[in-house]
């Protein structure tokens, strides 16, 4: 095992699909790809300063996260593109549609943490210690956002 | 499983696992799952985007790309400075790379495009229509010894030589040839710095860390043998 950093072309290519796949289902396919960017952008900014040993994933799964947050903020400043904000009531979740899709819009309308939370565990499939590495909480607190996603979609998805 | 909000839940979770549909025409039509190959290929394309706008904005400190030549594939390595390596097919292209990101920066990226001028100039030369290289050097990876040894060999004229011994005394110890043989045999710019153009007094190859076959081959391109 290395004490060194890899050359950062190594690293982009060990990261980028998972960083892709959180992008995909975190921000949707209109912004990943800025999101793509500007996550590999700020990392090889800081790539010389990061210790040797670092949890390269982790660490390229928090700048991931933080953009993505971006996104969605200038998103919300903007229209929503997926119809109605948050149908945790449930009288706004749109009907009759592919229930993949709809599941889907309502990840999006996560609250950050729990969007986060929910798209790194299962879609990227990472432990809970990762999770809240990459979104800079403790592991309980992961779990947590994690368990309260996950019951918004219930609501959503069930009606 | 008798309680159906368990029941949904773990739908949700499949669901979830199988992530959101395509995002492209090329995911279609995979077979593969709901996304198929789609992310690696995005993935793939997105990181080709991106090193091609790292080009462009100059923000890695070594870029890297391999071109043909009639010994096969090289590897080239440039710094901003100039052309700070070259690597002969049979060189671990891991080992190039970790070298180069503990000597000079580990922001190092794949991109042909700030090599293209030295790719050119490295074909010019190989048809025969180049004899001197005017790209840029960087002469990090040489020590100071290296330096004065790699610097008398580069003013060396396309078909001429001269011995192990002249380049020792031209860098100023006329003693030194052995060391000056390790100096040259460790070039890590060759072919542009022309190493091969050292010979053993009374003309024996000697040696060259591309092999013997490729230092007659470079020599008898410029008509020196």
């Amino acid at each position: 095992m290395s004490a060194a950093l890899p050359p950062f072309q190594r690293f982009l290519e060990a990261q980028r699909e998972v960083v892709w796949r959180f992008l995909i289902s975190s921000v949707g396919p209109t912004e990943a790809e800025d999101c793509f960017q500007e996550t590999f952008i700020a990392a090889l900014r800081a790539f010389p300063r990061l210790r040797a040993g670092s949890n390269l994933r982790a660490w390229v799964l928090t700048i991931a996260h933080n953009k993505a947050l971006d996104a969605h903020r200038s998103r919300g400043r903007r229209a929503l593109p997926v119809g109605e904000p948050a149908a945790v009531d449930g009288r706004s979740a749109p009907a009759a549609e592919e229930p993949d899709e709809t599941l889907w819009e309502a990840v999006a309308e996560l609250p950050e943490r729990q969007r986060s939370a929910v798209v790194l565990r299962y879609v990227n499939d990472l432990p809970h210690r990762e999770i809240a590495a990459a979104i800079g909480c403790s592991e309980d607190a992961a779990r947590r956002s994690l368990h309260e996603g996950l019951t918004k979609l219930r609501k959503v998805v069930e009606i | 499983m008798s309680d159906p909000s368990k029941a949904s839940t773990s739908e949700i979770e499949r669901e979830l696992r199988r992530g959101p549909g395509p995002a492209s025409a090329a995911a279609n039509g995979t077979g593969a799952g709901r996304r198929g190959l789609a992310d690696s290929e995005e993935a793939t394309a997105a990181s080709r985007r991106l090193t091609g706008r790292i080009a462009a904005e100059g923000l890695a400190d070594v870029s890297y790309a391999a071109v043909d030549s009639p010994f096969g594939q090289l590897t080239l390595a440039a710094t901003k400075r100039g052309l700070v390596r070259v690597a002969f097919p049979e060189e671990s292209i891991e080992e190039v790379l970790e070298r180069l990101a503990l000597r000079i920066s580990p922001r190092i990226v794949e991109t042909p495009a700030p090599l293209d001028e030295m790719r050119r100039e490295l074909d010019e030369y190989f048809d025969g229509r180049r004899k001197d290289f005017e790209l840029p050097l960087d002469w990090t990876l040489v020590g100071p010894f290296g330096r004065r040894v790699l610097s008398v060999a580069s003013e060396i004229p396309y078909g001429g030589v001269l011995s192990y011994a002249e380049v020792a005394a031209d860098a100023g110890s006329p003693r030194g040839s052995r060391a000056a043989g390790n100096a040259l045999g460790a070039n890590p710019i060759p072919i542009v710095v022309p190493c091969h153009r050292v010979l053993r007094t009374g003309g024996a190859l000697g040696g060259y860390g591309g092999g013997l076959d490729r230092k007659r081959f470079l020599l008898e391109l410029e008509g020196a043998l």
